[in-house]
């Protein structure tokens, strides 16, 4: 299908969402929206699946301008949406959920579970996208999950599908099963619009890329033709350090040791078990893997949130199992969660109490019981200024911040004072290159004044480019470290289960090979060609 | 195309007329640092600027804390005055003459729109008059107000730390009882020493009674809203047998009243030399409790832990602080307040325990701490206002008849307005400042 945005303006109080947005999606296209967060992409999509009414501008499908005023209208103009977070229901089957709200009946409104059933499997069978319909969703592996939704549109014949962040959740095999499919898609005529904040995926599954940035439409690009640098630098609209400059590390004296972990969850179930971890002075190991494979429970171990259920673990040679988290932090570990609004700020507080959250009680920020303002004023615009946190004042509420500035906050409160560990957590999620650029330089600076770091990330270019050693988390157990440079192809496997000494099969005489040309781990920065697209 | 991202009526600074220009030349895409770092910053003051808005996601507990604390005044006292235009109506179509001129409603309409101007006008009248029309009604303003203040602080400090203190009036009933105890069955203590022990004793039994829910909630996770409502009418159940008991009655009286608390442990009067002015000086305990409370929610660390506590649990507990101690403490301190008031009722104002002596006082305490929006400072203004409203309806019942339940009914209206605040927004046409109301449809509505 034909689509067209002409001049969509969509004003939020105080914000302007989308300013003029003019886009066209050819027919058979991979459109490919690229954008920071908060860009607007979100907010468009919501306009164009009729979820927000736009102040102004026009939407045009196959030479008709259309009015959605809710996704019933857009489903019927043929628009089909994936969300990030996915639409099922957990309990219901495959067939049920695809039929969902459209399904088939027989007399007195009994269901036709075996039509339902039948017409996904051809469906499915048609399409490409092998299912089984009478699984329930919620035993299915993510990337099945995803394949449902997008059955769910084609159920509904979309002929324009919009797939928001699909591979944010996905390992990088999943991820090119999700690109084959996505090409069985647009034949015939139909259309897709990718949205994604990664350069690399859009270089290979985009025919054609827009660039917005604050709103605007800033620039389109022939994805054959422009380097992924200049992605970048349309995309933050300033040019940007896509490579990690880090020396060599020097690792001194071991500080984390972790022998023999076990964390088991409500029902004692383990969810993290036989973990062997030892991480030195001036290192950075990286923990790669997907997502709820252990690492939030095993990051939350031994920062004190969780309880250990058996081994142990010592930080600089103190005992952390029994220690309150008050007590593991003060004595020189810094902590940056992985969920930035749930657990690394108080929203409604003002910028100078954040920076002070995890010091609310001590001196020069607290005498006698009570709060210091000038001091924790004064702590607040030193560190605004040393870490460029982009705030009107230091008693902005937080949470008016933008993500990647309220990154900052978090990152400055953590950094800023003697530590000798440091865990951090998906430090650059939902933040923007500028801020993610930022981030990796403080956790390398971080990492040669002496500290051990230990960096969790399901990005897996993140991984690669940081870690001095790399360790894979896969079904709550660990396997590695490894030396680097490793391949990403190797890690890739390992983060879908793949047998360690299969994956890096010529361990016996070099443990460090490099095997993948296309990905080629000196530059998974991201300033390499990439993947063709 | 233009560059410009402010809103209308938020012009750029200085400065920014110059980026502006700039921003416009065209084919020019990359902004300079230091410009994406201002427009960062404008955006952050932009949605600072904006009222707090809250996440679709959001609990029902959340949206309700929100709605108390993160509307703005305006939206307060809106829903006061509307609360007020509702009033209006219901006095109209209670008076009788309106009803009347109502059933000629066509052949004369100005009758039944004069008889419901008359009746409004002079019931609001009588209720001003009555609350601040002279040094008696300012007095009785106070006097009511004391223990309302001190039970809206009873309220106001959970809910900083996200808990909803519904046992306010049980808290009040065991201070009542301790301090009432204390201030009857000592004798010969000089005043110095045997009135401040009877309000320590109110003190320390509200604070035990708002302890037993907090530690309910910090180490079993029952919610304090149930426990407290239960546990206040254990109080108020327990208190009428315990005043029917020999301990606690009148030995020459069968009907259950209490012993009269000795003179030495009854609060002085502010102004002894005027006979019809009962306010005393329990409202200077009032609002010295108050100052501290002031200083332990805003100023001091354990009220930093509370306000985080309060507003992201979760964020609070990763920085290091003990969520438990601080819903314990925030319950203890505000069952403390409540029982403080009750002592200020008894010791100052009663001088004797009857069944029923709490009268609500504890649950308009509710209402004075939504309508203080759990600020400290709004909230004993709150008390002042709600004490004015309940002195000024007795009035009002007393000079137009127009019933005393009423002011009550005015009570009740304010809560659901704060508790609602988009239905003020709606009706005064304030503009809504939340995305939230158009994001409700998700996924497949086909």
């Amino acid at each position: 299908m034909e689509l067209e945005l002409r001049g969509i303006t969509k004003r939020f109080p105080g914000v302007i969402a989308n300013d003029a947005v003019d886009l066209v999606v050819a027919p058979g296209e991979v459109h490919g929206l690229l954008g920071e967060n908060g860009a607007g992409k979100s907010t468009l999509m919501n306009v164009l699946y009729g979820l927000y009414r736009a102040d102004e501008g026009e939407i045009i499908i196959d030479g008709t301008p259309l009015q959605l005023d809710d996704p019933g209208d857009a489903i019927d103009a043929g628009i089909g949406m994936v969300h990030q977070h996915f639409m099922l229901v957990p309990v219901f089957t495959v067939a049920e959920n695809i039929v969902l709200g459209v399904e088939h009946t027989r007399g007195l409104g009994r269901l036709d579970r075996a039509r339902a059933s039948q017409e996904v499997a051809e469906l499915a069978e048609r399409s490409g996208l092998p299912v089984d319909p009478d699984a329930l969703v919620e035993e299915l592996p993510v990337g099945i999950q995803q394949r449902v939704e997008i059955l769910k549109a084609l159920y509904r014949d979309a002929r324009l599908l919009i797939l928001d962040e699909p591979t944010a959740v996905l390992t990088p095999q999943e991820a090119d099963d999700l690109f084959d499919a996505i090409r069985a898609f647009t034949t015939e005529g139909r259309s897709v619009i990718f949205i994604s904040h990664k350069l690399r995926e859009h270089r290979a599954i985009a025919d054609r890329i827009s660039v917005l940035r604050r709103g605007r439409i800033v620039g389109t690009a022939d994805p054959r033709e422009a380097s992924e640098q200049d992605l970048a630098n349309l995309m933050v609209g300033r040019p940007v350090e896509l490579t990690v400059h880090k020396p060599p590390a020097e690792p001194t004296d071991s500080v984390l040791e972790v022998q023999g972990l076990r964390v088991e969850d409500a029902v004692g179930t383990p969810v993290v078990q036989d973990l062997d971890l030892q991480i030195r002075r001036g290192e950075i190991v990286a923990i790669a893997g997907v997502e709820g494979n252990g690492q939030t429970p095993l990051v939350a171990a031994l920062t004190g949130l969780r309880e250990v259920a058996d081994g142990t673990v010592t930080i600089a040679g103190r005992e952390v199992v029994g220690a309150t988290r008050k007590q593991i932090l003060r004595d020189g570990t810094g902590h940056v969660p992985e969920d930035r609004a749930r657990d690394g700020l108080v929203a409604d507080f003002s910028v100078a109490e954040n920076l002070v959250l995890n010091l609310w009680d001590a001196e020069p920020y607290a005498r006698r019981g009570t709060l210091q303002f000038g001091a924790i004023n004064a702590h607040a615009r030193e560190l605004v200024g040393a870490y460029d946190i982009r705030t009107p004042s230091v008693g902005t509420s937080a949470g008016s911040l933008s993500g990647g500035n309220q990154q900052k906050l978090v990152v400055a409160r953590e950094f800023a004072r003697p530590i000798d560990l440091l865990v951090a957590s998906q430090p650059t999620r939902g933040v923007d290159v500028g801020s993610i650029e930022y981030i990796h330089s403080q956790l390398v600076a971080k990492r040669d004044e002496g500290t051990a770091v230990l960096l969790v990330s399901s990005e897996l270019d993140e991984v690669l480019a940081l870690a001095d050693r790399v360790a894979v988390m896969y079904h709550g157990r660990l396997v590695g470290p490894f030396d680097t440079p490793i391949s990403k192809e190797a890690v890739g496997r390992m983060m879908a289960g793949a047998d360690p000494a299969e994956v890096l099969g010529a361990a016996a005489t070099s443990p460090t090979t490099t095997t993948t040309p296309p990905d080629d781990p000196a530059t998974a920065d991201g300033s390499s060609p990439g993947a063709p697209a | 195309m233009s560059d410009d991202h402010e809103p209308e009526g938020n012009p750029p600074g200085p400065e920014g007329d110059d980026a502006d220009e700039r921003g416009r030349t065209a084919g020019d895409v990359l902004l300079d640092d230091e410009e994406l770092a201002r427009a960062e910053i404008e955006a952050a003051a932009e949605r600072a600027a904006d009222a707090k808005s809250i996440g679709l996601e959001a609990s029902f507990g959340e949206r309700f804390i929100a709605a108390i604390t993160g509307t703005g005044v305006i939206v307060t006292l809106l829903a006061f005055v509307s609360a007020l235009v509702i009033g209006a109506f219901i006095i109209a179509f209670s008076e009788d003459s309106v009803r009347e001129a109502l059933g000629y409603l066509f052949a004369q309409p100005g009758d039944a729109f004069r008889a419901a101007w008359d009746a409004v006008s002079s019931a609001y009248l009588a209720l001003l008059q009555g609350s601040v029309g002279g040094a008696t009604q300012l007095s009785e303003t106070f006097v009511t107000a004391t223990p309302l203040i001190l039970t809206g602080l009873a309220v106001a400090v959970p809910l900083r730390a996200g808990l909803f203190n519904i046992g306010a009036e049980g808290q009040f009933v065991a201070g009542g009882m301790l301090a009432g105890l204390i201030g009857f069955s000592l004798t010969g203590l000089p005043m110095a020493v045997h009135l401040p022990l009877a309000l320590v004793a109110g003190l320390l039994a509200g604070g035990l009674y708002g302890w037993i829910p907090g530690i309910l909630k910090a180490r079993t996770g029952a919610h304090e809203v149930i426990s407290t409502i239960m546990l206040n009418n254990i109080a108020l159940l327990v208190s009428g047998y315990l005043i029917s008991t020999t301990l606690f009655r009148r030995p020459d009286r069968t009907d259950p009243i209490s012993k009269s608390v000795e003179a030495s442990a009854r609060f002085p009067r502010l102004i002894p030399w005027e006979p019809g002015l009962r306010v005393n000086t329990s409202l200077l305990v009032a609002i010295v409790l108050a100052i501290v409370i002031f200083w332990l929610v805003e100023r001091s660390t354990r009220g930093f832990e509370l306000n985080a506590v309060g507003l992201n649990a979760s964020a609070a507990t990763a920085a290091g602080m003990n969520p438990g101690r601080t819903i314990v403490l925030a319950m203890t301190v505000g069952g403390a307040m409540a029982g403080a008031g009750g002592a200020a009722v008894i010791l100052g104002l009663q001088h004797r325990l009857t069944i029923g002596f709490s009268a609500g006082i504890g649950f308009s305490g509710i209402t004075v701490a939504l309508l203080g929006r759990g600020r400290i400072g709004g909230t004993v203004a709150a008390g002042v206002l709600i004490g004015a409203l309940q002195v000024g309806g007795r009035n009002m019942q007393a000079q137009t008849g127009t019933s005393l339940e009423l002011a009550l009914v005015i009570q009740a209206l304010i809560i659901v307005f704060i508790a609602a605040p988009g239905l003020v927004r709606a009706i005064f046409r304030i503009k809504a400042d939340d995305l939230a109301t158009g994001q409700v449809a998700k996924g497949w509505g086909a």
